[in-house]
């Protein structure tokens, strides 16, 4: 239908021509006008004097407002990832001095889990702002930032490593500045990997900007207008009606997100790959697409455009570092003295912590890990049992695959916890034991990860060879095992380190959860780091945090990174 | 009479790079190089050269171990203006339209955006690109996107044009098409540039462009030649005069190609570079020379079997090395080993091909008395990857190793496994 009217517009002459684009144009700019005016409403509150904590009404009405509050945090937190993202990445890449400090410490902050350290952010960023609510905006954003940041850095310093290295010559050649060479030939190259990695870790943010909207540390209370918060108080006051409400205003916020940024975006980054080949699936946006034809609006944007090449060709000479890898006694120095600066930081935390600490803390601290590393695994099994065969099947049938594929990337995004005032009230209502039935809320919102790898994988396993196992008539537990696992064995993997990291970080918020006065108690390390954020306990919080990240490390060290590097090498379909 | 200064000349370069264990290896040794004013100069060799290694040093990409680069009289230190350089891979970017591509050269010029985009049009035009301004390079035909690629080197008025390979990712005709245009382009004094340096193995394309063509050889790349090629433009491929250059550069080509046993005697036997070529194409080149006669001059056999240098060389030596055919003065010739290779039923090939690999391929014989020795007929990947380390890059020793694993597998001579990255001896 679209085609058929452009078709229209070329042959109508210019001033009806002109007529007709007026109807994008308005749309364009009804969308923009929107989207401003919600921007200036939020950002007004964020930064107007209300006190930290704020009363919370239950009314549907307000949710629109608390839906964009949400949503402006999500937005502030990615736009500091992506600062944080062109520094730190482009630091490490192009200095091997930083690279040493920087990835290693990238390595481990992706390893802790973000709620983990929430309330330390929230004091913190409340000194800064004694009794506004922007540091607890702050605080917000920071625990969104945190669970985004770190794996866009990665994917931004790995594409700096890998530059194909004819343009990087080219680049040279032709005598760019680094200022002129970042933006035409970093950025680009690295778009595609980091959009995609936002979009997996925006899902993560959902998650984490609801937790951190109603938290009380100690005696701090916080309470931000949100849908976390709105959420919260409707579970205080057992009011299942409201949660109704904020499960559809949160479904809204993540339908409107994703459409207005991710989709432009994606199809947009579609022309920063470097594969020379047409695409056969082009991604499309509808958002893309009306700006496009809007003509006024258009015109605007290529000024815009023009400034931004302006920017881009700009000569300026920043200090041009070129990595050469040779060794020298300075570097031998400098690692000394990273060694020595991270030797004396954990001697000093060791020593902060000792005296509150004793050795019953750390037994209680190391059982309850050992309880929420048994969830973990189990339920990633669970999982793999009910979702691999799901996917697969879905995988296999391409028109149902298309309609399954974004509800299952949906159900990625929406955060768990708004979900968990409901199993909790089945449970209590149905007197089951928490102690088991808590368990399935960890992997609530992060088993639909492997469920839209494996479809993924599924789609892409070559048809030569399906047709090549049913021509040898390979059936059954054979097939399985011969033919269709292993070709989605990589994609499998992909998302099982996702769930399995979302699920230590859920374990959070869902080991300890509460309806009302009811509170509902699991043993794990996931209630001990809740319990102690509940009580302000700053040592325990941090005992239980090092943990965490402890063993989140040994299963990524020990597990996963086996499992994908032999993924890697053997059952790659290339 | 006075000799004129070069614009660019490369005097004594030597360029090592460091091996694997630390030790440096010599990839150029010693090559003088003056580029002089209104000549296009080739530079021909096979691979491992270092031909695209020269072209980088001159074009400032990369530093000379020792020697001097001098640019117009001054010493060059990186990338200069005035000197533009044209990819074969093209080397465009896939983000950029074509003009922005073109304009890319400019970036560094720091004009003014719309005296940027005059003048990256006018380059458009000038190399016939007109109408694919605004197309991106994924979605031009390969001979379009090095267009391109020549667009945005001239754009910048360079004085000296730099070319690697530019006309080998392109298909036959396509390549023609460009070389023609942009010969026209040179002789009608239509570009700004007042010398071409062409990197190319494609020996025809050389005596088909060049003025000049300078021969190089391999491990280390060294000056062999200088042939100066006094044809008169436009040239013609079936000239008599041009066959006798073609021949000419093809007997320096194949001069000296050292069998493993019977190599530099300072030289390890290991020393020898293996390609990891399938057995197939061998046993197509044996019959298609035993077809005619067991004996062929290679620029024919090059044409008969379509096949550039650099996809017939590495298999005429395989050959060679193997004791299957002698190559010299620019032909190959079947001995009576390669001919009973070329005759022969699967098994017996198989068997022949074991004999010779022991007999003729140092390493071969070096893995299987290693296995032959130790107690449970195992040695890892490594142990003999460490050893052929060296005395070889990485880069050759792997690809030496996959030739090898190649060879020594299809002639059962012993077997490996990749998942455990082992040698052993099998069961025999």
């Amino acid at each position: 239908m679209a085609r058929y009217v452009l078709a229209i517009d070329a042959v109508t002459s210019p001033a009806r021509a002109s007529l007709r684009s007026v109807r994008p144009d308005m749309l364009a700019l009804a969308v923009l006008l929107a989207i401003v005016v919600f921007l200036v409403i939020g950002l007004s509150q964020a930064f107007g004097p209300a006190p930290a904590t704020q009363a919370i009404s239950l009314s549907p009405g307000v949710l629109p407002m608390y839906a964009v509050r949400t949503t402006l945090r999500m937005l502030a937190a990615l736009v500091a990832s992506l600062i944080f993202t062109f520094t730190y990445a482009t630091a490490a890449a192009k200095s091997r001095r930083a690279e040493v400090v920087l990835i290693p410490l990238l390595d481990v902050l992706q390893s802790v889990p973000v709620l983990g350290y929430l309330s330390f952010t929230v004091v913190f960023f409340m000194s800064l702002f004694p009794g506004r609510a922007l540091g607890a905006e702050l605080a917000a954003v920071f625990a969104i930032f945190t669970s985004q940041a770190w794996n866009m850095a990665f994917s931004f310093y790995q594409s700096l490593r890998t530059t194909p290295h004819d343009l990087d010559e080219a680049a040279r050649a032709f005598r760019l500045t680094a200022w002129q060479r970042f933006w035409r030939l970093d950025a680009p190259f690295a778009m595609p990997g980091l959009v995609w990695n936002m979009m997996m870790s925006m899902s993560g943010g959902w998650f984490f900007v609801v937790a951190s909207e109603a938290i009380s540390v100690g005696d701090t209370r916080i309470t931000l207008p949100g849908i976390g918060s709105y959420v919260a108080r409707a579970v205080e006051e057992r009011d299942l009606g409201a949660i109704g409400w904020a499960v559809a205003a949160m479904t809204c916020a993540i339908v409107v997100y994703d459409q207005l940024l991710f989709r432009p975006l994606v199809a947009w980054t579609d022309r920063f790959r470097v594969e020379q080949t047409a695409a056969t699936v082009v991604p499309r946006s509808w958002l893309v697409e009306l700006f496009r034809r809007a003509s006024h609006v258009r015109r605007a944007g290529a000024w815009i455009g023009s400034g931004m090449q302006h920017v881009a060709r700009a000569r300026l000479a920043l200090p041009h570092h070129r990595a050469s890898r040779h060794r020298s006694a300075a570097d031998m120095l400098w690692y000394l003295g990273v060694v020595a600066v991270t030797a004396l930081l954990a001697w000093r935390i060791a020593q902060t912590l000792a005296p509150a600490l004793s050795r019953s803390d750390l037994e209680r601290a190391l059982v309850g890990g050992g309880f929420t590393l048994l969830r973990v695994v189990v339920l990633i099994a669970l999982a793999t049992l009910v979702w691999v065969p799901i996917g697969v099947a879905i995988g296999l049938r391409p028109r149902l695959a298309e309609k399954v594929q974004p509800l299952a990337q949906f159900l990625a995004a929406f955060p768990a916890n708004v979900l968990f005032p409901l199993a909790v009230y089945a449970i209590v209502k149905l007197g089951l034991r928490a102690e088991l039935w808590l368990s399935p809320l960890m992997i609530l919102g992060t088993q639909w990860y492997i469920l839209f790898n494996v479809i993924a994988g599924a789609s892409a396993f070559p048809t030569d060879l399906r047709e090549a196992a049913a021509t040898y008539r390979v059936h059954g537990w054979k097939w399985w095992r011969d033919v269709m696992l292993p070709g989605v064995f990589p994609y499998y993997v992909t998302g099982a380190i996702t769930a399995s990291g979302g699920a230590w970080n859920a374990s959070i918020v869902s080991e300890a959860v509460s309806w009302g006065p009811t509170k509902l108690h699991a043993t794990g390390l996931g209630a001990y780091i809740a319990e102690m954020t509940e009580r302000g306990d700053f040592a325990r919080i941090a005992l239980g945090v090092i943990v965490m990240a402890v063993l989140v490390i040994a299963m990524n060290r020990l597990l996963w990174r086996p499992l994908y590097a032999f993924a890697e090498r053997r059952t790659r379909l290339d | 009479m006075t000799v004129p200064t070069p614009i660019l000349e490369l005097s004594a370069i030597d360029k090592t790079f460091a091996k694997p264990t630390g030790e440096p290896l010599r990839v150029l040794a010693n090559v003088d190089l003056a580029l002089q004013e209104q000549e296009i100069l080739g530079l021909l060799g096979r691979s491992g050269s270092g031909k695209s290694t020269l072209l980088r040093i001159g074009a400032g990409l990369l530093p000379p171990s020792s020697g001097s680069v001098r640019y117009c009289g001054k010493p060059l230190v990186g990338p200069s203006a005035g000197i533009a350089v044209v990819f074969q891979t093209f080397a465009l970017f896939p983000w950029l339209t074509v003009l922005e591509n073109v304009a890319l050269g400019l970036d560094a010029l720091g004009l003014p955006l719309h005296d940027a985009r005059e003048r990256a049009t006018a380059a458009i035009d000038l190399i016939g690109l007109d109408g694919f301004e605004s197309a991106y390079p994924r979605e031009l035909s390969g001979g379009m996107r090095q267009r391109v690629g020549f667009a945005r080197a001239l754009v910048t008025d360079p004085i000296v044009l730099l070319m690697d390979e530019p006309f080998s990712a392109l298909d036959v005709l396509t390549a023609e098409t460009l070389r023609a245009e942009f010969l026209d382009l040179w002789v009608e004094h239509r570009l700004p540039t007042k010398a071409m340096l062409l990197v190319t193995h494609n020996i025809e394309e050389a005596v088909l462009m060049c003025d000049r063509i300078v021969v190089l050889a391999s491990h280390p790349g060294r000056v062999v030649a200088e042939i100066t090629v006094p044809l008169p433009r436009p040239r013609n491929r079936t000239d008599p005069a041009f066959h006798r250059v073609v021949d000419e550069i093809y007997s320096i080509l194949t001069a000296h190609v050292p069998r493993g046993t019977e190599a530099h005697p300072l030289r390890s036997p290991l020393a020898q570079p293996l390609p990891p070529l399938s057995i197939n194409r061998m046993v197509g080149l044996a019959r298609g020379l035993a077809a005619h006669g067991g004996r062929a001059e290679l620029p024919d056999l090059a044409h008969r079997l379509a096949l550039e240098i650099d996809d017939l060389f590495p298999i005429a030596d395989a050959m060679h090395i193997l004791g299957f055919a002698e190559l010299e003065d620019g032909s190959i010739k079947l001995t009576a080993a390669g001919r009973m290779f070329a005759e022969s039923n699967t098994d017996e090939r198989k068997r022949l091909f074991a004999q010779h690999l022991v007999q003729f391929v140092p390493l071969a014989a070096l893995v299987r008395r290693v296995l032959e020795e130790r107690p449970n007929h195992r040695a890892p990947l490594v142990r003999f990857e460490s050893e052929l380390e060296v005395h070889l890059t990485r880069p050759d020793a792997a690809r030496t190793m996959e030739a090898i694993i190649g060879w020594g597998r299809y002639a059962e001579v012993f077997e490996y496994d990749d998942e455990a990255r082992e040698f052993s001896l099998g069961q025999k």
